[in-house]
């Protein structure tokens, strides 16, 4: 049995990571929501908020600004995709949505390969996440510590963003009704563009502040891809609640399984989304309406 | 040339181009290894193309079945389990099969958007399996190195394919015989099934076709394909790779389909050898050996926005152009002469609509309730439907007319009550047993397979009434089923659409297709017919003719009508439902409605009840 410090540092693991993915998840979440499209770049997204954080570090060494500008250039990035592609996708088939995406996606994450090589560029905790807390039952690193309240903060700020500013009524409100919010005369084209730049955003934000923990390579977002699809199956679809709790369930099953046996913790997760499409088919927090 | 040598052409040229490879690839500088390899990506494509380009699946998780094929194979071998090189194929191939139903089983509990997900999900799940929990079987990261090569017993003579082109030679072999047989699957009745339920996921299972099983069934199919190029991977290289687990072999398959021609079977040849020859080629200048990738996705994504499908569908839809402007083309009036003769037939009509006599209940509703949430639709609604006469149901928007066929017909679930028809409870029976009991539901708004001929639209619900629910004929031919054809034509004559039966269902006109609507309806030979508003939409000249199609298709089978046309309800109905608020408000003779007071002040507000709405 493993002892209680392990325990309670595997379960603070999970919920920073756990967080985070909700952060991914939210991102995938909301675009669905409003575009009624499944982002498969959304894990190449990552990625590139994980670069733009590095090459910003490495400028200028200043972490908190890293983070800004990884964000800031991954929502622009965003912004210019749904504008210039993905706007004209929306008349056409899903399968035909989700193939431009992951087209969109493997693009972007063999650009890095080619402008950043396949090898793993390290980015460095920030000078204050550095070191150890002694928290009585166990010793745990700093910066996982602060992951968890960054994240935290993150998602906080999108949760404002979504239930407390005009555009996330809208966003809601285009969750509950597409039709209706067009036909009440929204500029739904520039609502939609937004959208999916906050997306982007929250997606390489994301990224920035788990590269010091992963380090950074093109394929950095895969494995979150995935993992954030199994978040969003796990807790409902277009659901931000959905999201947070499906994250935090996840990164939890990641990290304790890994206490017992690192090899099943990914296919714990998964044998958790079967079951979870067995008992639940519409996921924890999903509503009946959309498919 | 004959229509039925020329559906045979493929497959020569198929052939032909198979033989003629080992003496044109010299002359082309192709390697032999790159044309072994991307038959095996052919082979592997074929049953994705079935899953996708046919069926609509999207599937990111194939590589779980092309590596369980390849390491049940390559373990069997490896292991000196077996010795039998074809055997331990067939192993990896049953066993990647079986692997497919149990994923294809959960993943199909979602359709759409989620199943992209799910499947790329489980796709990982495989992987992750592969590589640490199994690794005492699959070598893990590293593989299984030394899969030996067959040696076949033919004729007598033993062979040991090596590599090079006898190599190619077995692979062609049985790539070939894939191909055939896939040929055969998209071409049977079954395969129509298929690409009828990807042209319209809603009408199909209205039609009677079970169709959660025919996508299970398609999702077996593809796992088996994988499943037998993964194991032929591993005994091409002698070594059975853990990448052929790799998200990025999915992908590559749905790049190689897409890019190739989703719906054409050699697409994903076609993008295959792409792929393969650009990396190839790459490979040999400095620094860009690892941007093939990268111009894939990019030719990817271009092919995606402007060219949809894909290489060998472009090319083909050229063709088909072309022999259509070689061909001698109908006169242009011949299309407006047919439209002009394909009025219903008429038939006199009788001054005055014999009343039937009212006969057993045939369907039996009783406290029926549907809510959504706190929304109540329908309320505590009890009725029944008489044999042989025509019932109205009418009602202002939002009484909850269309909700009301919708749950009797099986495509809604009530929230409570019980439908009784002839007795037995089908309230929750769904759509696809309550078709087969002989009920049928033309839609409110077209419901078609727009992808289809306007006989094939009726042929696909006659395959339905003949077949049950779910059928694995995938050996035998639709296109020369003679008595489908004529029971399907037989339909068409008695909805006008005769002249048409050949046409594209997408150069249909509305009128047209209101019809085709109601044919389909027909094709299960209903004995009891629901229709929601079939006058919707229609111009007056249409609306009599549609009217009097109402009144002898009412002759031969019950009849639920709904229908804002008042002048047409009053002429057809032999009874009429007056609802409101998703309550019964009023039930009776039409001269007894449009006597009621209540009817009138609630519904009619005022207005002459003889007024057409």
């Amino acid at each position: 049995m493993p002892s209680l410090g392990l325990f309670l540092s595997q379960l603070f693991n999970g919920l920073a990571l756990g967080t985070l993915l909700a952060l991914v998840a939210s991102g995938l979440t909301i675009i669905f929501g409003t575009l009624g499209l499944v982002n498969f770049a959304h894990g190449a997204l990552f990625a590139v908020g994980a670069y733009a954080g590095y090459v910003t570090y490495n400028l200028t060494h200043s972490f908190v600004l890293a983070l800004a500008v990884g964000a800031v250039v991954t929502g622009l990035l965003g912004l210019l995709l749904e504008w210039g592609l993905i706007r004209r996708y929306y008349a056409r088939p899903p399968e035909d949505q989700i193939l431009v995406t992951f087209g969109i996606g493997i693009v972007i994450v063999e650009s890095l390969r080619l402008g950043f090589g396949g090898l793993t560029k390290n980015v460095p905790q920030p000078s204050w996440g550095n070191g150890i807390l002694n928290l009585h039952y166990f010793f745990y690193p700093t910066y996982r510590l602060e992951v968890l309240g960054i994240a935290g903060l993150a998602l906080f700020g999108l949760y404002l963003l979504i239930y407390w500013t005009r555009l996330g009524l809208i966003v809601r409100a285009g969750i509950e009704d597409p039709l209706m919010v067009r036909m009440l005369g929204i500029r739904v084209p520039r609502v939609m563009t937004l959208v999916f730049g906050i997306g982007a955003l929250a997606a390489g934000f994301a990224g920035v502040v788990y590269a010091p923990i992963i380090s950074a390579s093109p394929d950095m977002g895969n494995r979150v891809l995935v993992q954030s699809f199994v978040v969003v199956v796990i807790g409902g679809l277009g659901s931000f609640p959905g999201a947070v709790v499906g994250g935090i369930i996840a990164g939890e099953i990641l990290s304790l399984t890994s206490m017992f046996d690192p090899a099943y913790s990914d296919v714990a997760l998964y044998a958790l989304m079967a079951l979870v499409l067995f008992v639940l088919p519409r996921g924890l927090l999903g509503t009946e309406g959309r498919v | 040339m004959s229509a039925g040598k020329r559906a045979l052409l493929p497959e020569a040229a198929m052939l032909t181009v198979l033989i003629a490879l080992p003496w044109l690839a010299p002359l082309l500088h192709l390697p032999t290894d790159v044309l072994t390899r991307s038959l095996i990506w052919g082979l592997f494509g074929l049953g994705f193309d079935i899953l996708f380009g046919f069926t609509g699946l999207l599937s990111f998780g194939q590589a779980a079945f092309y590596g369980t094929g390849g390491f049940v194979c390559g373990w069997l071998l490896t292991s000196h389990t077996l010795s039998s090189v074809p055997l331990a194929l067939v192993i990896g191939t049953v066993t990647a099969g079986v692997y497919g139903l149990i994923v294809g089983y959960v993943s199909l509990r979602r359709v759409g958007i989620y199943f992209a997900m799910i499947t790329l999900a489980f796709g990982e799940m495989s992987f992750f399996l592969e590589n640490s929990p199994l690794a005492k079987w699959t070598g893990g990261e590293n593989g299984l190195p030394g899969v030996p090569t067959p040696t076949l017993h033919l004729f007598g003579h033993v062979v040991h394919v090596k590599s090079g082109w006898a190599m190619y030679t077995f692979i062609a072999a049985i790539f070939f015989v894939g191909y055939l047989i896939a040929r055969r699957i998209v071409a049977s009745p079954y395969g129509v099934v298929l690409r009828a339920i990807k042209s319209n996921p809603r009408r199909a299972p209205a039609v009677g076709h079970d169709v959660q099983r025919y996508k299970l069934s398609a999702f077996v199919l593809a796992s088996l394909y994988a499943g037998l190029a993964g194991g032929l991977l591993g005994v091409f290289q002698g070594y059975m790779p853990p990448d052929a687990f790799f998200l990025s072999t999915s992908g590559q398959l749905v790049l190689s389909t897409v890019i190739g021609g989703r719906g054409t079977l050699i697409g994903p040849l076609i993008g295959a050898f792409t792929w393969i020859e650009l990396r190839n080629a790459l490979q040999q200048v400095p620094h860009l050996g690892a941007a093939w990738k990268l111009i894939f996705g990019a030719i990817f994504v271009l092919i995606v926005t402007l060219f949809r499908r894909g290489i060998a569908g472009e090319i083909g839809a050229w063709l088909e152009r072309l022999r259509r402007s070689r061909a001698p083309a109908p006169a242009p009036q011949a299309f407006e002469h047919a439209r002009a003769a394909a009025h219903v037939p008429h038939q006199p009509e009788a001054a005055q609509p014999a009343r039937r006599r009212p006969g057993a209940a045939v369907l039996e509703v009783r406290n029926l309730a549907k809510r959504y949430g706190g929304f109540v639709a329908l309320a505590d609604l009890t009725f029944e439907v008489r044999e042989g006469e025509l019932l109205a149901i009418i009602g202002p928007n939002g009484a909850g007319k269309s909700t009301l066929l919708n749950v009797l017909a099986g495509d809604l679930e009530a929230s409570a009550g019980q439908i009784l028809f002839r007795g037995s409870d089908i309230t929750r029976e769904g759509a696809i047993e309550v078709c087969h009991r002989g009920i049928s539901k033309t839609y409110q708004i077209n419901q078609l397979f727009a992808d289809f001929s306007v006989r094939e639209n009726v042929e696909i619900g006659l395959l339905a009434h003949r077949r049950g629910r779910f059928r694995v004929d995938c050996f035998r031919s639709f296109g020369t089923d003679r008595s489908l054809r004529a029971s399907a034509e037989a339909i068409l004559g008695k909805v006008g659409l005769l002249p048409f039966a050949e046409h594209p269902t997408a150069e249909m006109s509305y009128g047209e297709k209101r019809r085709l609507e109601i044919a389909i309806a027909l094709a299960s030979e209903p004995k009891l017919l629901f229709m929601d508003e079939p006058l919707a939409g229609m111009s007056p000249v249409e609306r009599a003719e549609a009217v009097q199609l109402i009144a002898r298709l009412a002759a031969e089978r019950t009849v639920v009508l709904v229908e804002h046309d008042m002048d047409a309800v009053f002429r057809l109905a032999d009874r009429i439902i007056v609802m409101q608020n998703g309550v019964k408000l009023a039930e009776g003779a039409p001269d007894e409605i449009q006597r009621n007071e209540e009817v009138q002040q609630a519904y009619l507000g005022g207005v002459e009840a003889h007024e057409p709405a």
